[in-house]
């Protein structure tokens, strides 16, 4: 079916060895989805909200050419420096290049999920540079030698006990320490030391702003600005979908960004970056790397207009018990399915399969991206174009059969209540992969329709 | 030529132009709401909040909360004492590695999230908020408003090099989702509103 190795399901199974494992991951995502909602009612215009953000973003694609180059602009007459790069290839050269131009061969990096998906740190230590991630979650899984599971919570996979272990190899730190508070002083000690020593910083952007050519950084430790304040070269990194009209339409995002990721009122940093500090060089990489084709995709545009708060994933029934690992690409979760196939079709086919469609995931979406339907756009896009496992395509097939001709919906309905009543054992078993990990329910002894008919029909 | 090909081909795909939505009403709330509104988000992320009648009462009270801090430096002029030297600029921010508590006062704070804005101006050094161990703001009551939408409001066209929204300490809650404060910033943030 694809070239890679492992896809979803199996990649699951993995994750799902260990299940008290799986429950902890589960509920300490549960756990932050219920911070979000509590953040999300404190608000009583938090629906109008989110139909602004997704108005601002409509407009900001629909007009995205035009706000880049207004952003250019302004960002050239603010004196950034200002790049474009068609894919991840010419991102991470362009990033080299001006690590060259200044004989710099360390640097220090804050959280861009941009970076990951262009495998820039692999690409720069091939060239035998070194790159230290900053941010604490990335930091973790750096040493860890793993790409991060989560695009807030890049090591919410990981137990404090391993991740003191991690420390005692890395770090110095005494065997055995699992003590958050004592891993993230050492981590502090460790990282102060990185930011004061390095020439080179890079960031990645939250927000580019078209009318005054700035960009806005979001972090909570205060490691972006460490970063960028204490280098003689800082470099920003973007995809080009970053792009607001205005400076006020921040007012909307920021309300919305830390609340529906992790329950925060706001960031602790909301970082404005407009001109370089005197003596400092500012470069921003603007990056299309797939972008502009999904922009063409009428169906999959409206994932563009993605602000990367990780909601989709806390509420996802899905990811929560696979863990992020088990996608296979650098953004997981139900908007991370949406966005792989349009870089590879073949290589991703099973991502969108990866949903139980239940919607969760556009219900919480703070820029209200139809999640759920792109879902399951992509797999009929995956089966007409036979990328998909045969098994997905013969069930696909069928549910398409089933669903369009109420006749033969009623009779498998009957039949499916039937097999459940008289032989459980022939969907309880191991050839059915939803079986796995879960019982099937209980069978309800009467349909909806036919309880639809008896009850209110008759009336 | 990248730029070119990505401008051509968005310019292409792009769909038909949707117009942007009217901004989000204005909230006009009562000062003293506002104040109990900051105060009460501000401690719920991890901050230190003090209402006091009068400027001078200022002073005193830093005094005496950082006395066993050795390098503390205000960038507020009115804070400037034999304790608490005024802030010499130094082009440098590595020289500033050292500092234990630095001072500032903000444009503006919001009271849903208890954010302040600081701006070139006011910090300095841009680094300064975030390489000091302990931070303080004083803030009069006058420059609090009610939300993001009413602080950029007031921002508006506002020229800055460099510009932040503070709301409290450092944090980090990246393992095993417990909370601790001071990251890679300040370990403690100190508010004082006065009238
Ligand atoms: S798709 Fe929506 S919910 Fe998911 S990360 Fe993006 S903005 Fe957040």
């Amino acid at each position: 079916m694809n070239t890679k190795t492992k896809d979803h399901p199996e990649l699951s199974e993995l994750f799902n060895q260990d299940e008290q494992r799986v429950n902890w991951h589960d509920e300490t995502l549960w756990w932050i989805r219920q911070k979000r909602d509590k953040s999300a009612h404190g608000i009583p215009e938090w629906e109008t909200l989110r139909e602004k953000a997704s108005q601002i973003k409509n407009n900001a694609l629909s007009n995205l050419a035009d706000y880049l180059v207004s952003f250019e602009e302004r960002a050239l007459a603010n004196g950034i420096i200002v790049h474009w790069a068609a894919d991840a290839a010419e991102h991470n050269q362009i990033v080299h290049g001006i690590l060259q131009k200044h004989g710099i061969s360390k640097m220090v990096k804050s959280k861009s999920m941009l970076t990951e998906e262009c495998h820039l740190n692999e690409y720069l230590e091939k060239q035998g540079l070194e790159v230290i991630d900053s941010d604490l979650g990335e930091r973790i899984v750096q040493l860890a030698k793993e790409p991060p599971s989560h695009i807030v919570l890049p090591c919410i996979h990981k137990k404090k006990e391993e991740i003191g272990d991690l420390f005692h190899q890395h770090l110095g730190v005494e065997a055995g320490t699992s003590d958050p508070q004592i891993l993230t002083e050492a981590a502090r000690q460790h990282l102060r030391e990185t930011f004061l020593t390095r020439k080179a910083a890079l960031t990645g952007v939250n927000f580019a702003i078209a009318e005054t050519g700035e960009f806005v950084v979001c972090t909570n430790e205060g490691n972006a600005d460490m970063g960028a304040h204490l280098a003689d070269v800082h470099i920003a990194c973007m995809g080009i979908e970053k792009i607001i009209p205005k400076r006020k339409h921040l007012g909307v995002f920021l309300r919305l960004l830390a609340r529906s990721a992790t329950g925060q009122p706001v960031t602790t940093y909301s970082s404005h970056f407009k001109r370089p500090r005197e003596g400092q060089e500012m470069h921003i990489v603007l990056v299309d790397n797939g972008r502009t084709v999904q922009m063409g995709r009428e169906d999959f545009r409206a994932s563009l207009k993605c602000i990367r708060c990780g909601a989709c994933m806390n509420t996802c029934p899905v990811y929560r018990r696979s863990g992020g690992h088990s996608y296979s690409y650098a953004i997981s979760g139900p908007i991370g399915a949406i966005l792989a196939p349009n870089l590879d079709r073949e290589k991703y086919a099973d991502l969108p399969f990866a949903s139980t469609l239940c919607g969760s995931c556009s219900n919480v979406c703070p820029v209200k991206i139809d999640i759920h339907q792109q879902l399951y756009k992509w797999r009929q896009v995956i089966v007409q174009e036979g990328y998909a496992a045969s098994s997905k395509k013969m069930s696909m097939k069928l549910m398409n059969y089933t669903l369009s001709s109420p006749g033969i919906y009623r009779t498998a309905g009957k039949a499916g209540r039937l097999i459940m009543k008289y032989a459980p054992f022939a969907v309880n078993n191991q050839f059915n992969p939803w079986y796995k990990q879960r019982d099937m329910p209980e069978v309800p002894k009467q349909s909806f329709g036919e309880w639809y008919k008896k009850n209110v029909k008759s009336e | 030529m990248s730029r070119d090909k990505i401008l051509a081909a968005l310019r292409q795909n792009q769909p038909e132009l949707a117009p942007l939505p009217a901004s989000m009403p204005l909230q006009q709330i009562e000062i003293l709401e506002l104040q109990a509104k900051f105060k009460a988000v501000a401690e719920g992320i991890g901050s230190t909040v003090h209402l006091v009648d009068e400027f001078g009462a200022i002073q005193p009270m830093i005094a005496a909360r950082f006395s066993a801090e050795k390098r503390i430096l205000s960038t507020v002029k009115e804070l400037v004492s034999a304790a608490v030297p005024e802030f010499q600029f130094d082009a440098d921010p590595h020289s500033y590695a050292d500092v234990d508590v630095a001072i500032f006062k903000p444009e503006l704070g919001v009271a849903e999230n208890s954010a302040l804005w600081l701006t070139e101006a006011q910090m300095r050094i841009r680094v300064l908020p975030f390489i000091t161990q302990h931070i303080v703001m004083v803030i009069p009551l006058s420059s609090l408003v009610p939300d993001m939408h009413t602080a950029y409001q007031k921002i508006a066209e506002a020229d800055y090099g460099f510009g932040t929204f503070i709301a409290g300490p450092s944090k980090t809650a990246d393992i095993e989702q417990s909370l601790v404060l001071g990251a890679h910033g300040p370990r403690s943030m100190t508010i004082f509103i006065y009238a």
